[in-house]
């Protein structure tokens, strides 16, 4: 049983677009899963739905009774943009989710200020989000998600909005913090480039409607360093990820 | 700072001395227009009967404020709460807000049969609606995606209005009561002006009528003054708070680095 199972869902919204057709997706525990496709292909709103957010209107979505016996699933989601409330600190940002939770004010400080150290911002605690860059931002974003310490974090392409250097970074960070922690991950991203260097496996998305069309292996070993991003191996995959994205392209 | 206190000061000096040199010139009497000196003359020798004005005319204007904050902020959050409320209770909100405070200020003072209250009612009438309405925008201008974190984590509706939808509306009705500190001194101004008589003690419009009815015309002047300054300094306070309030986050109160 995988962690997640997408079967057959479709979403059609209240003015009739369909953004999802029958996509068919297993999550399997620990994996990193890249979601690659055009964009206004329905990624995001698969994500959503995954994450309990809308419901689709045909097909299910179940999750793994060994992994969350009877619970609400606990999962963690970082959006396209930062997503911080302006208001509050770094460290009060990262702690919102447990103070919902109704966490005691220490603990929550002190595990908030634990899950920036792990994004590399320790000594940031009492910055304002608009004191922080954008990778900056991100990072409190990716803290945030964290700090439940969720078995399942999903990304909403959230290095799209970001230079190409911090980008890389950050690419390299998340790769570290999922080696660590084996957190299951599922990526969404419109980037080739970005889906090969991240990921075991990619699934491929095509639009209209949005529908899983193809899954790759990314059969590369971890740790993936700069190194790789230069390599043939990786430009191998890249070719191949490319060739299967314009076919979903062309049958869209 | 520096240029935003010389400018305005220069202009304003520039702008009396014109007005004390045309006086002057033009040997304009007193009874029709006072120059500068004169009005601050007859300030100062009036003070004992200004000042008490003044202080009523602030009570009632303070009091139709802290009554437009509570009604106003505590309306906006309800109609936040419920979309049927809102819809039922807005149209009638606005109005209240465009029937002239004149038009209705008489009834209002035969029925609440107790003139500092229907002062109180008049300035409240004219104050609230400024803040209603842009809280209710604030509250609104929320964050779609924090609004999903927040239901992802499991936040239910009070959860969610008191950590996110308050704090996302603070700077919009921090913008509406800097409108309404000068919209309940006007209303408590025209009410008074209206009533024809001060409550329990009378106000700087009555003063102001008074004079009028005695050909006191500096007198009026000064009255004038004052209501001006005490608008100024409402503005200035509200701005202050405003900016206390918000100069860690929010753009509005900080100074772009160059």
């Amino acid at each position: 049983m995988p962690l997640v199972a997408v079967r057959g869902v479709s979403r059609i919204f209240a003015n009739g677009v369909q953004a999802l057709g029958g996509a068919t997706l297993d999550i399997e525990a620990g994996e990193f899963l890249s979601v690659l496709g055009p964009s206004g292909c329905g990624k995001s709103t698969l994500l959503r739905l995954i994450a309990g957010l809308a419901s689709p209107t045909a097909g299910t979505i179940e999750w793994s009774k060994g992994e969350w016996p009877g619970g609400k699933p606990d999962l963690g989601f970082v959006f396209q943009e930062p997503t911080l409330m302006p208001w509050a600190t770094a460290l009060a940002n990262v702690a919102l989710p447990l103070k919902l939770h109704g966490v005691a004010r220490s603990e929550r400080e002190a595990r908030a200020a634990e899950a920036l150290d792990h994004v590399g911002l320790k000594g940031f605690e009492r910055t304002w989000p608009r004191e922080l860059s954008g990778g900056m931002k991100m990072r409190v974003s990716i803290a945030r998600a964290l700090v439940t310490g969720p078995k399942l974090l999903l990304m909403d392409e959230p290095f799209a909005a970001l230079d190409e250097i911090t980008r890389h970074r950050l690419n390299a960070d998340l790769l570290a913090l999922w080696e660590r922690s084996r957190i299951t991950v599922v990526f969404v991203t419109h980037s080739v480039f970005e889906s090969v260097f991240l990921s075991q496996r990619i699934a491929v998305m095509a639009a209209r409607p949005g529908r899983i069309v193809s899954e790759l292996k990314i059969a590369a070993p971890y740790p993936r360093t700069e190194a790789f991003r230069t390599s043939a191996d990786y430009a191998a995959h890249c070719r191949l990820v490319s060739t299967h994205l314009s076919e979903a392209m062309a049958a869209a | 700072m520096s240029a935003r206190i010389v400018a305005p000061a220069v202009m304003g000096l520039l702008m009396l001395v014109l007005w004390e040199g045309v006086v002057r010139l033009a040997d304009i009497p007193p009874y029709v227009l006072p120059g500068p000196l004169v009005v601050a003359r007859t300030l100062i020798a009036d003070w004992g009967m200004l000042a008490p004005a003044l202080v009523v005319t602030l009570t009632i204007t303070l009091e139709a404020l802290a009554a437009a904050v509570v009604v106003g902020g505590m309306l906006a959050i309800l109609f936040s709460l419920s979309r049927w409320l809102e819809l039922s209770l807005f149209p009638y909100a606005i109005i209240l807000q465009v029937t002239p405070i004149v038009a209705i200020a008489p009834l209002i003072i035969t029925w609440a049969n107790n003139v500092d209250l229907s002062l109180l009612i008049c300035a409240w009438l004219v104050a609230f609606f400024p803040i209603l309405s842009n809280t209710i925008l604030g509250l609104r201008s929320v964050d779609h995606n924090l609004l999903a974190l927040f239901e992802l984590y499991g936040a239910g509706r009070w959860k969610t209005l008191i950590h996110l939808r308050l704090p996302a509306a603070l700077p919009y009705f921090l913008g509406g009561l800097r409108i309404s500190g000068g919209l309940a001194l006007i209303g408590a101004v025209v009410a008074e002006f209206v009533a024809g008589t001060g409550g329990s003690a009378s106000g700087l419009a009555y003063r102001i009528l008074e004079a009028g009815y005695q050909l006191r015309i500096p007198r009026m002047f000064a009255a004038l003054v004052l209501i001006s300054a005490a608008g100024i300094a409402i503005y200035l306070l509200l701005s202050l708070l405003s900016y206390l309030l918000l100069r860690r986050w929010h753009e509005s109160a900080i100074e772009a680095e160059s």
